[in-house]
């Protein structure tokens, strides 16, 4: 197993791009907003709770334009043909796969948060709830997604489907990251959220490489 | 000794239309079948079909454990030959024995290129590699969907001499293909179109 998750992240090393493009992305989309709506004209706590849902809002859309590549370029060369007919179970190749997706992006975008959050005004103290909801959450965007990318890798240019198939599926995420932080600014004590964002998230990881695997495999049959 | 391949009846469809009039067929060890046909007769519909990644056919089937090689390589382009066929073992939960993986590549004449990305050989290098991985799979039945393209001369005798090969020890090959395969002991199975 240890070794299939090391040739994914060395294929995600290599393929310039998999792991810089969203960084970029989401580091001028901030750029966008804190230069577009500086935090200075409005004030109190709105600014604060909309800096943290629009990190929140930004994130999730970086995501979304990371998964069209999780699986196009193996679908491509033939890969995912090899690894659905392959004695090593699919899912579990999958969860490497997507596993993989979610430390070069999720991650990576959740370490470099409290950097961007601050860029919007987010408080010191929202800082470390908008990081730890995005710790919880970012799993469930990426297993979310990679069902949705598994299911449209067959077309040639899939991404406004994957849009309309995906966002619906991350509604519950949303809420309960932006209603987390919301509650932290205006310093209400309840946990819920919290606990609801990480029921999403397990029951993506556990659910979402079954369904990956269902969809590559009717992908594989549009060929 | 039980057939190596046996179809009954099987019919490979696409979209609810029959590609082709039904087969029956056994085909024992250390046999090597000529898929022939017209373009589009659902010669790699059928190979896919064997290799279970198209579910869409009426009639049965069985087979022994196969290797699929199809227009896709199945090789990553961002990994050296050596780093793909330690995946493809890793695949089937082996591991790689290096000097064999060496002793493969340098009978397919891509030995110097063991630790450069795919993405730099050409597409008949690729090829050449792609025969080191069927050689190393240790698989008896190997599923190959036109496995002459892009090969040139010394390739294509290389992969003859390697089916024949594969066909004395036992194993069993079918292959889809436009061009006479050159070896004389062979089956050959048409699909006819269905009108």
């Amino acid at each position: 197993m240890w070794r299939l998750l090391k040739r994914e992240i060395m294929v995600m090393w290599r393929a310039t791009g998999v792991i810089f493009n969203p960084l970029m992305f989401l580091f001028l989309a901030v750029m966008l907003f804190a230069v577009g709506a500086p935090p200075s004209t409005g004030g109190g706590s709105a600014v604060a709770s909309y800096g943290g849902a629009i990190l929140w809002i930004l994130v999730l859309l970086t995501n979304l334009l990371s998964l069209d590549g999780l699986f196009r370029r193996d679908y491509d060369n033939g890969m995912i043909e090899q690894m659905a007919t392959a004695p090593q179970p699919l899912f579990m190749l999958l969860l490497m796969r997507i596993s993989a997706h979610w430390i070069a992006v999720g991650l990576l975008l959740t370490l470099l948060s409290p950097l961007l959050g601050v860029l919007l005004g987010v408080s010191v103290n929202a800082l470390v709830v908008v990081f730890l909801t995005l710790l919880i959450g970012t799993p469930a965007l990426s297993f979310l997604g990679a069902t949705g990318a598994a299911l449209t890798v067959s077309f040639a240019r899939s991404g406004a489907l994957l849009g309309l198939l995906i966002l619906p599926l991350y509604l519950p995420t949303l809420i309960f990251g932006a209603t987390a932080i919301h509650d932290q600014v205006n310093g209400v004590d309840n946990p819920a959220a919290l606990y609801w964002l990480a029921v999403v998230s397990i029951l993506a990881i556990g659910l979402g490489p079954f369904a990956c695997a269902m969809g590559l495999r009717i992908s594989l049959e549009m060929q | 000794m039980p057939e190596a391949i046996a179809l009954r009846g099987l019919v490979c469809q696409r979209a609810g239309r029959d590609l082709f009039a039904p087969l029956d067929l056994r085909v024992e060890a250390g046999s090597l079948v000529e898929l022939r046909g017209a373009n589009g007769s659902g010669k790699s519909t059928l190979l896919r079909t064997l290799n279970g990644v198209h579910q869409q056919y009426r009639g049965q089937f069985t087979i022994d454990p196969c290797l699929f090689q199809g227009h896709r390589l199945g090789l990553d382009e961002l990994l050296s030959p050596l780093e793909n066929l330690r995946f493809a073992a890793a695949l089937h939960d082996r591991q790689l024995d290096e000097d064999g993986a060496f002793a493969a590549l340098e009978r397919f004449g891509v030995v110097r290129y063991g630790l450069t990305r795919m993405a730099d050989l050409s597409a008949g290098q690729q090829r050449r590699v792609a025969m080191a991985r069927w050689y190393l799979a240790a698989l008896p039945v190997w599923l190959l969907d036109e496995p002459f393209t892009a090969l040139d001369a010394d390739g294509q005798a290389l992969l003859t001499q390697l089916m024949v090969e594969h066909c004395a020890t036992g194993g069993v090959i079918v292959c889809a293909t436009h061009m006479p395969v050159p070896i004389e002991a062979k089956t050959l199975l048409s699909l006819a179109m269905v009108a």
